[in-house]
């Protein structure tokens, strides 16, 4: 038990400083869904069925335009394809552990658990415990998701329904994307989805949406090409 | 669709990508052009959500200063750019905004 639970423990450690920033977007994602006129009970079952931050943001931006539930699937499936990419990373040094665990960990499997497990597994290889620091990364990142959520809730409904508190969305993917436009094919990727996004606004289902991202990994992929 | 399958249904896939290549292991290998393509997936989708929030307030195109939406974009623009810190963008594009709407007694 002894080599276990230190390794639990040292992926919690490892995974607080990324806690940190995962605390405030929990919390603004309980009070926007709330804006968004979800009920504090779905609101919160979100983030434990789906568990994925940006997606569930996303979801309550068009919940709350009423698009349509097949094209909010859809969305949240395409926002989350990032995630097979950390599967198949980290699947040589899963292999081994019954499918139980294996089950489990691929809940966990979020951007930030994945940060911290994949470079301790890059460091140390496959050990008998190593998955209980992948464990422990993961269920302290899920405590804080599902607490944060839960207090932004309740936060949520204290702030008066006059405040734009839905601009915290896009504010949120600004944040997100322009630190990753470092090259020109990604930068071209953004702007053409964007353009796009505006032009083909008005299509029926926000189908718009769906071509602006497929336009924009389309014009990315191309010009990679070129390079 | 009600709220509950919509959640199940995004709460499946999600699990079943993050669960794909764990149980796959061995069995199958990812097209390299997916891979590719997987890097230009978060700025394609979250452009094209952030666009229509900033420019399109009403439905329709408004570069006008009064579009305070914009302005406050343009701001968070700004900061995330020099700071590349997340909770500051959002802070600042959100007070930007509210600093327009007090201040045009929109609130």
């Amino acid at each position: 038990m002894g080599q276990k639970l230190k390794n639990f423990r040292a992926g919690v450690r490892a995974e607080s400083p990324l806690l940190i920033g995962v605390f405030p977007f929990g919390l603004i994602y309980g009070a926007l869904a709330l804006g968004a006129g979800l009920a504090p009970a779905p609101a919160q079952m979100m983030s434990s069925i789906v568990f994925a931050g940006s997606s569930q943001f996303v979801a309550v931006q068009l919940l709350h335009e009423s698009a349509p539930g097949l094209v909010i699937v859809l969305t949240i499936a395409v926002v989350n394809l990032r995630h097979m990419l950390y599967s198949a990373s980290i699947a040589p040094y899963v292999e081994h552990l019954p499918a139980r665990w294996k089950t489990l960990l691929a809940y966990l499997l979020t951007d930030e658990a994945y940060a911290a497990s994949i470079l301790q597994y890059e460091k140390e290889g496959v050990t008998p415990t190593g998955h209980w620091f992948f464990f422990g990364a993961g269920l302290a990142l899920w405590i804080t998701w599902q607490v944060s959520s839960a207090l932004g809730i309740f936060l949520g409904a204290a702030i008066p329904s006059s405040w734009p508190l839905d601009f915290a969305v896009p504010a949120t993917f600004i944040a997100l994307v322009i630190p990753v436009l470092k090259d020109k094919p990604i930068v071209a990727a953004a702007v053409s989805a964007g353009v796009v996004a505006l032009l083909a606004y008005n299509l029926p289902f926000k189908l718009g949406l769906i071509l602006a991202a497929l336009v924009g990994i389309f014009v990315g992929m191309v010009l990679e090409n070129r390079a | 669709m009600n709220i509950w399958w919509i959640m199940g249904l995004g709460g499946v896939l999600t699990f079943g990508m993050r669960m794909s290549f764990i149980y796959l292991f061995g069995r199958f290998e990812i097209p390299a052009t997916v891979k590719r393509a997987l890097r230009f997936v978060p700025p394609a989708v979250l452009s094209a959500l952030i666009a229509p929030a900033l420019f399109l307030p009403n439905n329709s195109l408004d570069l006008r200063f009064s579009n305070f939406r914009l302005v406050a974009g343009v701001v968070a623009i700004l900061v995330a750019w020099r700071t590349k810190n997340t909770l500051l963008t959002i802070l600042a594009g959100m007070t930007a905004l509210l600093i327009l709407m007090l201040a045009a007694n929109h609130l």
